[in-house]
């Protein structure tokens, strides 16, 4: 009882991250700042949902397999956001010199 | 629990409605990427439809193949396109409009056609029973994976042909182009994501036996490696780089499963009917060589074409 209690304080926390960085892609000017808040907010976000799924697992192979999920999760959301960040920096670049 | 209910109903409809409008907006969008882009998200949701439906393998499927892999199609076709304008329709309006009139008939006269047969279906569509009372018999435990490699063994024979079908057609364009620069950030991730991708790639195939799983889902897990490899700068994609290889490597799967499917012919069992003890085994060995197939079938496409070093 206590567990499902904290999950779903927990999710419901996670998801007010999910929204807010939701928020901040919709409504920031410029790209790198709507993947600042993005990868920001979503990374906490899916940090609270893991955490608070992590209350309902069966045993413990499950958590295991849940934490390795989030981490895969975490470190392809860096990158990705790297990628895109280093591609537009380099078009930018390119602009000014070609300006 | 009525309440629940109701909330995955309203969840169900939200998904539809969602799966829908992402449909329509990836169609009449006028800029290819955002086409695109939509078109990656459509098929995950699908996925997520898929998987409220209690169908993982499909859902697996659909996230691998069809977000995944059709996306990385799309966006390396997109990087070849060298005129990056919108569509403009050169079509006479008349044209179009008879083209969507016609659409329109053809979708009204099958969806005619599926209704009507629909009562006589209401028998015999649900085959869940029968395909469980004879699970016993096909050597695997998930009732999926049986009718796919065994009692309707045809249909994945089929399905391997038509990708082999499709990957030769595709080496008929002649050769790959070079390979991606790319960031050290994404080279180093690579090195780490490549042995785990493979590994569960093996994974996936021997837990297609008892759970969701198989062939497929193993193979678009396999070309996700080679996509990886071939976008952090390794020119051939982690193929083999010898011509017979590579060759040996597409047909082995349809190859295999028809050699298997004409041995059993001829030693007095049917075309595709393994004996009971044994089953477990064909369908392993079949679906291990169909993975390789699947895996390299599906990087090459994503290359375009036969890679430099094959060729040499």
């Amino acid at each position: 009882m206590i567990f499902d209690a904290l999950s779903v304080l927990l999710l419901l926390l996670g998801l007010f991250f999910f929204v807010s960085g939701l928020l901040g892609l919709w409504r920031f000017p410029d790209t790198f700042a709507r993947l600042h808040a993005l990868t920001k907010a979503d990374n906490l976000g899916l940090g609270l949902v893991m955490t608070g799924l992590l209350f309902q697992v069966p045993d413990v192979l499950w958590a295991i397999k849940f934490v390795l999920v989030w981490l895969l999760a975490l470190v392809a959301s860096a990158v990705n956001a790297h990628l895109i960040a280093v591609f537009l920096h380099r078009q930018q670049e390119g602009h000014d010199e070609s300006a | 629990m009525n309440l629940l209910d109701g909330l995955w109903g309203i969840l169900d409809l939200l998904l539809v409605a969602v799966l829908l409008l992402l449909a329509m907006a990836a169609v009449l969008s006028s800029d290819r990427r955002r086409s695109m882009m939509l078109f990656i998200v459509f098929g995950l949701v699908l996925a997520l439809v898929w998987a409220r439906l209690h169908a993982p393998d499909i859902a697996l499927a659909e996230a691998a193949i069809g977000a995944g892999l059709g996306g990385a199609l799309l966006m390396a076709t997109l990087r070849r396109d060298t005129h990056q304008q919108t569509d403009q329709f050169p079509q006479h309006p008349v044209v179009l409009w008879g083209a969507g009139v016609l659409v329109m008939v053809l979708g009204t006269m099958i969806a005619w056609g599926l209704f009507s047969v629909l009562p006589t279906v209401e028998q015999t569509w649900r085959k869940g029973a029968a395909v469980d009372a004879q699970l016993a018999f096909s050597g695997v435990s998930h009732p999926v994976t049986a009718v796919l490699l065994n009692f309707r063994a045809w249909d994945t024979l089929l399905e391997l042909a038509v990708l082999l079908a499709a990957i030769l057609g595709i080496r008929a364009l002649g050769y790959v182009r070079s390979a991606y620069v790319t960031e050290v950030a994404f080279s180093q991730l690579a090195v780490w994501l490549v042995p785990l991708l493979i590994l569960m790639a093996g994974y996936v195939l021997w837990a297609g036996a008892h759970s969701p799983g198989g062939a497929f889902q193993a193979g678009a897990l396999l070309a996700g490696a080679g996509i990886l490899l071939r976008l952090a700068g390794y020119s051939h994609a982690g193929l083999p780089t010898t011509r017979w290889l590579v060759r040996l490597g597409l047909v082995v799967g349809t190859g295999v499963f028809l050699l298997v499917g004409l041995g059993l012919l001829g030693w007095g069992q049917g075309f595709l009917h393994y004996p009971v003890a044994y089953a477990k085994w064909w369908i392993l060995l079949i679906e291990m060589l169909a993975t390789v197939s699947i895996g390299m079938t599906l990087t090459l496409a994503f290359m375009g074409g036969i890679p430099q070093k094959e060729a040499a």
